[in-house]
């Protein structure tokens, strides 16, 4: 497998009345060809500002890059300027949305928001860039494409309006397709639907797809590894199996806990006390420590180091260290049923 | 639309019809006539007079009268100016009124919208603070005082322009800079406050992400949705600075229609009143209607042809 992406040691601050803010704090994963890559934190943790970091769709100011790079098919994108990244943005890393219902130009006609990329990147005429708006529409499963590419976005409902989002993100055949929370402003039906969408078009176009997330279901369904962010520190990453099966991290531990189980419907459901860390103001140790069951000494004034569970998984936490108390993975975050992945 | 228009036009005749009886009723019920002057005039003049005006009529006789002479628009001769007809007065000083009101509302419109976008773009830097300087100067210095500066500076002391009167377009370049001065400000800091917003919204995003230059993402996406609220802000602009001329009129001296509309009030010309009143409440309430027509191009959501359809 070829990597496509690699980020190394990745730090973006916001300057703030309130301080500086550290909302991502030396973040290093990789994306390979073909993969989808997951990216699982909750709110606040740093998974979206990484995300458009890398198509440096950050405001800057107030925010900033403080170091680390971003290595795209061998240049680093962080020293580019706005013109080279112009050229990157929509033709090799293109990016879908939280919500559907914003993320389109009310005034604009679905057909030509996905055309102008076309006339931007490939130099389509405008007839030309019309015809593959049809094409894309067809693609990502809207009936009636020919009526439909020449209205507005509001004649769309929400789950088609993301499947336009998807044809704008798909139009140039990126190499990376960012995709941020796509399924979360949608209801359940529609989100498997669009969940069957970007697989089975990912098949067809071989894009890597880097998924951002809170809901631990889509990625069991459609990830092939995770990175698990807290704080704006990659906490634990691994694959699928390993995160869901052999998580190492207390904070993996408590998100699957939290997460609803088939099993155990009359059981209230488990949640992770506490509110995650003020990053104007970050710990010096585990930023998970104030809410970690298992916090030690340790934990408080060091930060601890990345540590090999597997070839492929890695999980920055004490317990693994030789001298700490050994401690189980606590009953709820077992996750039954057959392995996901063979 | 047609259904849409006719229901339009239904509801600027009923606007109308109100606005005319109210101002009849207002008139009668302000004391003096339009023949009260400092000269009295002996009673048995006065009386034929009146007689020949039909204002010895009972009120609603009058009123009739005055009704269809609206629906004709035809108000008949101005009480104060013999031998002059309502209609040739407004022929006469509308088209200076008209050539200074859309100056104005081309200035104010075009600066307006160019300083606010400047103001978004640079937020919280140099130009917006400066684009931000001139719109609350604007909004704050009345347009009398504006008026005077610009006599003074560009008559008196520069005397590249002339300081009053409406001959050419040189003699209308100041007046309707003055008359613009506080819709300029006005529609900068709508411009920019409605500007930020677009710029911070989600689609602008959308529209960076897939690669297009700063300039198309402002121009393209930016613009196109920030002006919406300019427009809707675009009827009262035409109503104030049609209305609003007569102060502008008279500090540079020219014969407009405002100065006529609030000349004929003073002196009790009764047809001249009627006769602006319907002039300017029709032009108002078609210019309404032109930019709810215009909204509705701007902006796909609103669908002025189909009222309560399809969502």
């Amino acid at each position: 497998m070829k990597k496509l992406l690699e980020v190394n040691d990745l730090s973006v601050s916001f300057d703030t009345y309130g301080g500086e803010v550290q909302a991502v704090r030396g973040v290093s994963f990789e994306l390979n060809e073909k993969e989808t890559l997951a990216i699982v934190g909750e709110s606040g943790s740093g998974k979206s500002v990484t995300a458009q970091s890398l198509m440096q769709l950050i405001p800057m100011p107030p925010g900033k890059f403080v170091g680390g790079s971003i290595m795209f098919e061998g240049e680093d994108l962080t020293g580019k300027s706005e013109k080279q990244m112009q050229r990157i943005r929509g033709k090799e890393i293109s990016m879908i949305f939280q919500d559907p219902m914003t993320s389109l130009n009310p005034t604009m006609t679905i057909g030509n928001q996905i055309g102008e990329g076309l006339i931007k990147h490939q130099n389509l005429s405008k007839k030309e860039a019309h015809n593959r708006a049809i094409e894309l529409l067809e693609l990502v499963g809207i009936p009636n494409p020919e009526a439909r590419v020449k209205q507005y976005p509001h004649q769309f409902s929400g789950g088609m309006r993301q499947r336009a989002m998807i044809a704008i993100a798909l139009a140039c055949n990126p190499k990376v397709l960012i995709a941020d929370e796509p399924t979360t402003a949608l209801d359940v039906t529609i989100q498997a639907q669009i969940m069957d969408l970007m697989r089975d078009l990912q098949d067809k176009t071989n894009t890597a797809i880097i998924l951002i997330t809170h809901d631990l279901g889509v990625v069991a369904n459609a990830a092939s590894r995770v990175v698990v962010m807290y704080g704006g520190k990659i906490v634990e990453t691994g694959k699928v199996d390993e995160i869901f099966y052999n998580p190492k991290h207390p904070y993996t531990w408590g998100l699957l806990g939290s997460m609803p189980k088939i099993e155990n419907k009359d059981e209230e459901l488990q949640s992770i006390p506490g509110s995650p860390p003020d990053l104007s103001d970050p710990p010096k140790g585990c930023p998970f420590v104030s809410r970690c069951p298992y916090a030690m000494e340790v934990c408080k004034n060091h930060m601890p180091e990345y540590t090999d569970v597997s070839n492929t998984q890695k999980t920055a936490c004490w317990l693994t260290d030789e001298r700490a108390p050994k401690v189980e993975i606590p009953k709820s975050a077992v996750v039954g049923g057959a392995k996901i992945h063979g | 639309m047609a259904k849409y228009l006719v229901k339009r036009i239904g509801f600027i005749i009923v606007s109308l019809f109100l606005i005319i009886t109210i101002t009849f009723f207002l008139m009668q019920a302000a004391p003096g006539g339009p023949f009260a002057s400092e000269r009295a005039l002996p009673p048995a003049i006065e009386e034929q007079m009146n007689e020949a005006y039909g204002l010895n009529d009972p009120l609603h006789v009058q009123y009739f009268d005055y009704l269809l002479s609206a629906i004709t628009f035809d108000f008949g001769p101005s009480f104060k100016y013999a031998g002059q007809e309502v209609t040739d007065i407004i022929k006469r000083s509308f088209p200076y009124s008209l050539i200074l009101g859309l100056e104005a509302i081309f200035i104010a419109l075009s600066i307006g919208v160019l300083l606010g976008v400047i103001a978004a773009l640079k937020h919280n830097r140099f130009g917006d603070y400066t684009a931000m300087v001139i719109a609350v100067l604007g909004i704050s210095v009345p347009s009398f005082i504006m008026a005077t500066i610009l006599q003074y500076i560009f008559s008196i002391q520069l005397s590249v322009l002339p300081v009053a009167r409406f001959e050419s377009f040189a003699h209308s370049i100041l007046p309707a800079v003055a008359l613009a001065t506080t819709p300029l400000a006005f529609i900068a800091r709508l411009m920019r406050s409605s500007m930020l917003e677009v710029l911070n919204s989600d689609y602008i995003k959308t529209a960076k992400s897939k690669g297009l230059s700063q300039r198309v993402v402002t121009y393209k996406h930016g613009i196109r949705n920030a002006i919406l609220p300019v427009i809707s802000y675009l009827g009262p602009l035409v109503v104030s600075i049609l209305t609003g001329s007569f102060v502008i009129e008279k500090i540079f001296g020219i014969p407009g229609l405002g100065s006529e509309f609030v000349e004929s009030v003073t002196n009790r010309d009764y047809t001249i009143i009627m006769g602006t009143t319907v002039f300017f409440s029709l032009l108002l309430l078609f210019s309404i209607l032109i930019v709810d027509l215009i909204y509705g191009l701007v902006d796909p959501r609103i669908k002025v042809a189909r009222s309560g359809g399809e969502k």
